[in-house]
């Protein structure tokens, strides 16, 4: 588990396109850097993340080393009926970091 | 005359020369193969998407992207796929992302890091199977870090 920071209103109105902002505490260590005594520093990195609502998976996206330290995603939702959003991120040693929001369409 | 000092500071160089790192960064070709990889061979168009990137970046390290995509984001009409692909990084494959309808704007953004001033290439891939590109170049001033000196 990591932390997360989630912007997501509490609530909408029917048919609302929202704003989601997500954002995970992680370095993203690409595993092509070395240290001071030339020895490789392993990968690290987070792999996927996902997004679901309505018990649908509505975005999700594969990480690879490029995804800057802290890996931070921007994308719309579309506000259809009141239920969880649910936030999964997954490392690559299969750890997941998950988070819940309840969103209350009117 | 070569004396003991100049062969083990001979001999140090070569050895410094040796252990140097090949060039750390992809090329326009490993980037068309990891494009590939992902879409295969099918025409990737010009247009639909915009690819927004700071022209200068002084931190290769996080380089903000926004790519927004032509479509109505409908069940008979949505983008599918959006993938950012780097020409000059040690990896071509950024980022990959899976969108559905329930978006209803097919649009992102994210950070990236930069190892070297270069065009990055985003391609969407549309419902009904057409890939569609927009590229973005961006100077980087302070490469992202790939060796500790």
């Amino acid at each position: 588990m990591f932390p997360v920071r989630i912007a997501l209103p509490n609530a909408a109105k029917r048919g609302d396109i929202m704003e989601v902002r997500t954002l995970i505490q992680h370095p993203m260590e690409t595993g092509l850097r070395r240290d001071q005594r030339g020895r490789a520093i392993p990968r690290d990195i987070i792999t996927h993340f996902q997004c679901e609502y309505g018990g649908e998976v509505v975005f999700e996206a594969d990480f690879f080393p490029a995804v800057a330290a802290n890996p931070f995603l921007t994308f719309p939702l579309r506000a259809v009926e009141s239920g969880d959003v649910i936030f999964t991120w997954t490392h690559q040693d299969g750890g997941e970091t998950v988070e819940t929001r309840t969103l209350t369409v009117e | 005359m070569m004396n003991r000092r100049d062969m083990l500071v001979g001999t140090g160089g070569a050895i410094a020369i040796t252990l140097l790192p090949k060039p750390a960064s992809a090329t326009p070709e490993e980037m068309r193969m990891a494009v590939t990889r992902l879409f295969g061979d099918r025409p990737i168009n010009d247009g639909r998407v915009s690819l927004k990137t700071p022209a200068i970046a002084e931190n290769g390290n996080s380089v903000s992207v926004d790519i927004r995509v032509e479509s109505p984001m409908i069940e008979d009409d949505h983008v599918t796929q959006i993938a950012l692909f780097a020409e000059a990084n040690p990896l071509p494959d950024m980022i990959h992302c899976r969108l559905s309808p329930a978006m209803g704007e097919a649009r992102l953004a994210s950070r990236v890091r930069l190892g070297d001033t270069q065009t990055i290439t985003a391609i969407a891939e549309m419902s009904d199977g057409t890939l569609w590109s927009g590229t973005a170049e961006t100077v980087v001033t302070l490469a992202a870090c790939v060796l500790i000196n």
